[in-house]
């Protein structure tokens, strides 16, 4: 095992006098080498909290996450962040950042306080800008991309990190069907072609079908099922997760599993 | 290791020339802006009633006692030149640290009401404490920091309630309440003073880089240089910090000190600025924006620029102050206020 979370527990607000809200109960999950998993369930089931405590940036309140054996609370931020890179969900930079410039803060984890980025750093942002397909917009504003050119910059971003694990947050949540096909198809290239560990968290359930060899079933912070996606992809766990009745098969062109919704379960 | 070739893809590679290595941009980018802040504190002091020659004096050869022109460069016209450079440089910069630790490219370093509490102290003692003496320090610089340092820490508490890490919006908020509540309170003191005294206050409020000699200025720079040490440690944090807060904490920025350190720094910049010579505004927005228009907007550039560049700014806008109307001086405040507010209406209507 690769990733690993052991029996975590997340609860916001745990500090304050404010109503708590558990948002992950005693989640266990295996991320293997090379893998892409994907994280399935409904709105508030906890899959983006699950997401920041296997990226370290959220230390879980029982239970660890580990990487390669080693729990990510004995690491650095840093360090963490040298091995462990994140594509959240959107992207709003207060300032006119040039693609460029979005690429290369994704060295800051393999740089000193006073180091400033050197040719070999500018080289692994370019590689970055040319596998996503965003080279020729270098030098163009950050914020006067579309919102797929945006997504695949900041996934360039995160290749500028040199990671092992790429975790993605609903990457494709506000695309449209073109540009979720390309992102799909650059994860797919990333994952294949450079075995990539990678984990996503989707609502789009025939994105997942079609790229994820693992998925993660989850609702109301526990998961409800864990294993290959032909396995558990199936229309009685879409019933269990969404309170939905819907119809799984394999499409015949696309050949991967296919949900096609039917009715909500009153 | 996700290793990258790019040989797989088929896209054509950059036709332009890579851009130039930020470490060329840096020392220009020091360079140019360092030059013209140095330039301009030698020139601001030639110019006044007395028309007085550089060569004359830095002449070594005429004993100081002697050279009239040195004296008048160095005694009577130096320290107020060197008041707008500490002045402009740690409000400039505080400004372009709160601005990316806020998200918020139009805050200023007063949005968050450290002004308004260094107003409040100096008020206080202008109106009620003209006997009390404070060691060497005299006493409204003194006063005012404290009024500032107290601001700062209120709403520092406010917005650390929930949590040991700062909420950006609460810090907002908290500081736009303080401001109106300690205008309100100012004013209040204000009601309750004499004509004379509501005089000099009001003075105080319009800001003066008059300060009369080297004391308070070698009492200031202390403050001023922990600062810009902080502040030092902070430019690639403030990149990421301006990107988003998860964005930074992914990339193994720790967050909350970052914060801690961007707000305490350049809350003490405000602060020891404020005390020596008055809450005198624009600076920390007209130069990081001017600043940004020329070089670009990573904070690893616009930092360093933006505090020599405010330097050469307010010490230009206290020439501008001391000869427009010659001999009737404008307060600098007025000036930086006069050029500041239509550029902060331009930047307003630009955005949208």
């Amino acid at each position: 095992m690769f990733l690993n979370a052991d029996h975590v527990s997340y609860t916001y607000n745990r500090r304050t006098g404010a109503e708590a809200v558990n948002a992950l109960r005693d989640v266990s999950v295996r991320i293997n080498r090379g893998s892409l998993t994907g994280l399935i369930g409904p709105n508030g089931c906890g899959k983006t909290t699950l997401l920041k405590l296997l990226a370290g940036v959220l230390a879980p309140d029982r239970g660890s996450v580990s990487l390669d054996g080693r729990a990510l609370a004995s690491m650095s931020k840093r360090h963490v962040a040298r091995r462990i890179a994140v594509v959240p969900q959107e992207t709003h930079p207060a300032f006119e950042y040039t693609v460029l410039e979005m690429a290369l803060m994704g060295r800051h984890p393999h740089l000193g306080p006073f180091q400033l980025e050197g040719p070999a750093d500018l080289a692994i942002a370019h590689e970055a800008l040319v596998a996503t397909g965003t080279s020729q917009l270098a030098e163009r504003a950050f914020m006067s991309l579309s919102g797929g050119e945006k997504q695949r910059v900041v996934i360039a971003s995160a290749l500028t990190q040199s990671p092992e694990v790429l975790l993605l947050d609903e990457p494709t949540a506000s695309l449209d069907l073109g540009f979720q096909l390309e992102i799909g198809l650059l994860l797919q290239r990333l994952n294949h072609q450079r075995s990539a560990t990678m984990v996503m968290a989707t609502h789009d359930l025939n994105l997942a079908a079609s790229l994820c060899d693992t998925l993660v079933l989850m609702r109301d912070g526990r998961v409800l099922a864990f294993g290959n996606t032909p396995d558990v992809l199936t229309s009685a766990m879409v019933r269990q997760l969404y309170d939905v009745e819907a119809d799984v098969r394999v499409h015949e062109l696309a050949g991967h599993l296919t949900v096609v919704p039917l009715g909500r379960i009153s | 290791m996700i290793t990258l070739d790019s040989a797989e893809t088929d896209e054509s590679p950059l036709r332009r020339p890579p851009p130039s290595s930020i470490r060329g941009r840096l020392a220009a980018t020091i360079l140019g802006f360092g030059t013209l802040a140095i330039v301009t504190c030698m020139l601001a002091p030639l110019v006044g009633t007395t028309p007085i020659s550089l060569a004359r004096a830095l002449d070594p050869s005429i004993p100081f006692d002697q050279n009239v022109d040195a004296q008048i460069f160095f005694v009577a016209r130096l320290p107020r030149v060197l008041a707008g450079a500490l002045v402009g440089s740690a409000l400039a910069a505080a400004g372009v640290v709160f601005q990316a630790m806020l998200r918020n490219p139009l805050a200023t370093p007063f949005t968050l009401g450290v002004s308004a509490g260094a107003s409040l102290g100096a008020m206080l003692v202008i109106i009620f404490g003209g006997a009390l003496a404070l060691g060497p320090f005299s006493t409204v610089p003194a006063a005012s920091f404290a009024g500032a340092a107290a601001a700062t820490a209120v709403v520092y508490w406010l917005a650390t309630r929930q949590g040991h890490a700062i909420s950006t919006s609460v810090l907002l908020l908290a500081g736009v309440t303080l401001n109106s509540f300690l205008s309100a309170i100012i004013m209040f003191v204000q009601y309750l003073a004499d004509f004379a005294q509501v005089f000099r206050a009001a003075r105080w409020i319009m800001g003066d880089l008059d300060i009369g000699g080297y004391d308070t200025l070698i009492a200031s720079l202390p403050l001023v240089i922990v600062a810009f040490a902080l502040f030092a440690l902070l430019p690639s944090s403030l990149n990421l910090l301006s990107v988003g807060r998860d964005a930074a904490a992914a990339r193994g920025v720790d967050v909350p000190r970052a914060q801690r350190l961007a707000f305490f720094s350049a809350s003490l910049a405000t602060s020891a600025a404020v005390s020596l010579a008055g809450p005198i505004g624009f600076i920390g927005i007209v130069v990081p924006h001017l600043v940004r228009l020329l070089v670009g907007v990573d904070h690893r550039i616009v930092l360093p620029a933006s505090a020599l560049f405010g330097a050469a700014f307010l010490v230009a806008c206290d020439l501008l102050s001391r000869t427009v109307l010659a001999p009737v001086e404008i307060p600098v405040g007025i000036v930086t206020a006069m050029i500041g507010g239509p550029f902060f209406l331009w930047l307003l209507v630009r955005k949208s």
